[in-house]
């Protein structure tokens, strides 16, 4: 998809494509009327597949959430976290793995994808990840575009990755809703969808939309917005008029009458303050992270989690008081202006500040090595003096992803009772030769690199040069 | 003393090698000189070369001696494929000069003239153990991106290597459409080019204008067109690689290396054959175009194993993050390539590809480019402990790390962050 040869840095491609957060409604699989109308009307048909009862004896085990236990053993049944613990006594009918000098992780969780709505071939015909049309496309759903067979969801699935976030592009303003999928091929979207996850919103400041619209059409002067003051102006226009949706609704529920006329734009952003919706923005420059915080609390609701997030490292203390996630990568930079100010040390400052720190991919290559990413991000914050065990820096790939898409519940961490989302790493994931070796979804064995017959290939690769190659 | 010796180093010599090289010994070195392993070598560096290698090589008493004891040390990385140094943000076009769509030139375009030295990407890569960068031009109104160069990433005010290394083709679907729209197009262009440039001047007696190329890019193809200088061809698909291997066999003379070469390795034999390196993305394993269908990460892995030399490059972000190429190498060590292979493909193998003799190795002769790393340089967790460019030890500092310090204690009570630098 990226043409590296042809431009000074093929970077710019994700200019366009890169966006965070999107919004979704709160109401799980089963249909959510509330007296209004259908919350969610194209709901979840995910179901795990039947797996056996699996012992991963003798692991080095992260748990994602700080810890570590030597020479342990996990057990899944039923899809689910049953057990860890030293010497788990293998019961009739459990499958035993030996895991001696292997790694077992909770499943690495993107909450920056494009894949699906940006897949290979990254031909024209495929570009559904920007609804350009207009600065503000609240009303536009991930899930519509997003297309199940891009092969980059078993590329992914290859480096561990167990869930993900698939987001709209940061063209506009409110790129549309976001969809959070289980990493497991289906014919469907409906088929990969996370059961129950919240809906999110994308929304997207600074130099993407202004340029799209503002510079957008070779006219002069072009649409609105023109500038990162039009950027603001243009968000709290929506808002108002979702403030003012929402009354609408709110008067209706008290009553009665003639509903008012559904809008579904403003459906996703009463969502949001609502608190159903959980907003992911993406913001480079921390004064326009502080002003976003500022505009929030104006409006009554949260941002979940700024996206790209380079300079948080800025005001690191500032989201630890407020409780925002940084989805980041730990050393793009350059690429654009509002990336200039890029240090390889981001994720270990926010994290060491007591902020929430993510790791995220924002491309279909850094999803397949994002252990990789957060090594490099851990190992260059103990030079600069931030010490981070391992088994911390684990959160940045699991549990805190998890947490900013409302599914920590169920997954992201290795703890009885979740969802048996799990990676066995063929040594230290924090090594540049370690490879997932099997990753189980909810307990199901869906990748073995060992296995040709659990390594999946998608319509598109199958009949081409190359199917079902080791990639 | 640092910056002393930088500001010192304006007098430079063939190569970029610093007159004001420091002599220095470093001992106890796990040493990888570009061809072999040596346990606890010591190097000896002299006026910026190399003038000893062994495991008991003797050091001139009254040298400044660095025991590695027992550390990995390796020549300067050489990334194969960058655009470091021409682009300061890559969507300021006023900043990035990679690509020049607006002009009519094609060979005739130096891209060693865009060159800034100070760029701040040239730290940035340097303190992560790249010392040597190959920049490719982009392509803008043809298939001819112009000319590329090697230089090194000391920053100083001539540290150009080569200023004119390669001219640089395409004739994957980019060529196609920046040549009319088909293959066909791009490869008659190429044909037409090939006379032009091998008859010029004596076609351009009567007229400025070939048949592909005007009077001035004639007289600047006719190096490459004439074997005296290196061919980069970018091209993924395996048809297409199949005619460039029918181009070096109908043009012997020419010095032909590949870079892209998603499908190399379904052509892998007929290269080792053709004797064409490729200089590839290790992490090219998705189908992104209809060229690149058979992508695979074990790419490097069987092109090696069929004899072909092969060189990394991260394409991705090539204007910022071409320090990258490490975190490359050690993937393909994960994905089937010998550690020794890994880091051939990051140090003598692209030296060799652009033909640049005493870089990427540490050999008696070759020119003082040392790293130091605090352990395996292939690990996403290393990082180097001293550099050297030219027998110049290098700070390692960055404009990044710069920022990292001012924001190390967000502690504004006395004055703003501004104030602390």
């Amino acid at each position: 998809m990226k043409h590296g040869l042809l431009t000074a840095s093929a970077a710019l491609l994700l200019l366009v494509t890169t966006a965070c957060g999107d919004g979704t409604p709160d109401e799980g699989t089963s249909p959510a009327t509330s007296g209004e109308f259908e919350k969610n009307p194209y709901p979840s048909t995910y179901k795990p597949y039947p797996s056996t009862p699996v012992l991963l004896k003798d692991a080095t085990v992260y748990d994602g959430i700080g810890g570590v236990f030597d020479g342990h053993d996990v057990l899944l049944l039923d899809g689910n976290i049953a057990e860890i613990a030293a010497d788990i006594e293998a019961g009739d009918g459990v499958q035993v793995v030996d895991a001696r000098g292997k790694f077992v992780t909770p499943g690495i969780i993107d909450n920056h994808s494009h894949l699906g709505v940006y897949p290979s071939p990254g031909v024209s015909a495929h570009s559904d990840g920007n609804e350009i049309s207009g600065p503000v496309t609240a009303e536009v759903w991930a899930e519509h575009g997003a297309w199940p067979q891009d092969p980059g969801f078993v590329r992914a699935l290859a480096g561990g990755v167990t869930s993900m976030q698939i987001l709209p592009g940061s063209a506009n303003l409110f790129g549309g809703r976001g969809v959070t999928v289980k990493n497991v091929l289906s014919r469907t979207v409906q088929g990969m969808k996370f059961p129950d996850a919240p809906y999110t919103l994308k929304m997207a400041c600074g130099e993407n939309p202004k340029r799209v619209y503002g510079y957008g059409g070779g006219r002069f002067p072009g649409g609105a917005p023109y500038s990162r003051m039009g950027n603001v102006a243009g968000y709290r226009s929506s808002w108002i008029e979702a403030q003012e949706y929402k009354r609408k609704w709110e008067k209706w529920e008290e009553e009665g009458g003639d509903p008012p006329t559904r809008d579904l734009e403003l459906d996703t952003l009463k969502g949001v303050l609502d608190g159903e919706i959980l907003v992911h923005m993406h913001c480079y420059r921390a004064d326009e992270m502080a002003q976003i915080i500022d505009m929030s609390k104006e409006f009554g609701y949260k941002v979940t989690s700024f996206h790209h997030a380079v300079e948080s490292y800025k005001i690191a203390d500032r989201l630890a008081e407020e409780g925002i996630c940084s989805a980041m990568w730990a050393d793009w930079w350059g690429f654009k202006m509002e990336a200039y100010d890029g240090i390889r040390e981001n994720i270990p400052l926010v994290h060491n500040a007591g902020a929430c720190a993510i790791v995220h991919s924002d491309s279909d290559i850094g999803i397949q090595r994002l252990n990789q990413e957060a090594a490099k991000a851990l190992a260059d914050g103990r030079r600069a003096g931030i010490n981070i065990s391992d088994a911390d820096a684990w959160m940045w790939l699991s549990a805190n992803p998890a947490r900013s898409l409302g599914i920590f519940d169920q997954t992201g961490s290795l703890e009885t009772g979740k969802d048996a989302d799990v990676v066995v790493w063929s040594g230290d994931p924090f090594s540049v030769y370690a490879q997932a070796e099997q990753v189980y979804v909810d307990g199901a064995l869906m990748f073995d690199r060992t296995n040709p017959d659990f390594t999946p290939v998608t319509d598109f690769e199958i009949g081409q040069p190359g199917e079902g190659d080791m990639k | 003393m640092i910056r002393t010796l930088l500001a010192a180093c304006t007098a430079t010599t063939i190569l970029g090698v610093c007159a004001a090289a420091q002599t220095v010994a470093v001992t106890d070195a796990k040493l990888w000189t570009g061809d072999e392993m040596i346990e606890g070598a010591t190097i000896v560096i002299r006026d910026g070369r190399v003038t000893a290698v062994a495991p008991d090589a003797s050091i001139p008493a009254s040298i400044d001696r660095i025991d590695a004891e027992g550390a990995w040390v390796t020549p300067g990385i050489f990334s194969a494929f960058t655009r470091v140094g021409v682009v300061e943000v890559g969507a300021e076009d006023p900043t990035n000069d990679a690509a020049a769509p607006l002009s009519p030139f094609g060979p005739a375009l130096h891209l060693a003239d865009a060159f800034n030295p100070t760029a701040t990407s040239i730290p940035v890569t340097r303190i992560e153990g790249v010392t040597r960068i190959a920049v490719a031009p982009g392509f803008g109104s043809g298939m001819f991106g112009g000319q590329g160069f090697v230089a090194d990433t000391s920053g100083a005010t001539d540290s150009i290597t080569r200023p004119q290394a390669f001219t640089f083709i395409n004739l994957g679907e980019g060529g196609a459409g920046l040549s009319g729209g088909s293959r066909a197009a791009a490869w008659a262009t190429l044909r037409a080019a090939l006379v032009d440039a091998r008859t010029y001047p004596a076609r351009y007696i009567a007229s400025d204008e070939g048949d592909a190329l005007g009077r001035l890019d004639a007289q600047e193809f006719s190096a490459a067109a004439r074997g005296q200088q290196l061919m980069l061809i970018a091209v993924d698909r395996a048809s297409d690689i199949r005619r460039v291997i029918d181009l070096k066999q109908d043009n012997d003379q020419l010095d032909i290396a590949l870079v892209g070469g998603r499908e190399a390795w379904l052509v892998a034999e007929e290269l080792a054959a053709a004797d064409i390196p490729v200089i590839i993305d290790q992490y090219a394993n998705l189908p992104g175009s209809f060229e690149g269908l058979a992508s695979t990460q074990h790419n490097a892995e069987r092109l090696l194993d069929a004899g072909v030399r092969v060189a990394l490059a991260y394409f991705s972000d090539d204007s910022h993050q071409a320090r990258l190429v490490l975190q490359s190498a050690g993937n393909a060590v994960a994905n089937g390539v010998s550690h020794e292979d890994a880091l051939r493909a990051i140090t003598s193998s692209p030296a060799a590809i652009y033909n640049m003799e005493g870089l990427g190795t540490l050999k008696p002769g070759s020119i003082g480019d040392l790293v130091i790393w605090d352990g395996d340089p292939l690990e996403v967790m290393s990082a180097p402990t001293r550099i050297y460019i030219g027998g110049v030890e290098q700070s390692l500092e960055s404009r990044q790390t710069k920022l990292r310090d001012r924001y190390l204690a967000l502690d504004e009570s006395e004055r703003p962050l501004a104030y602390k630098r």
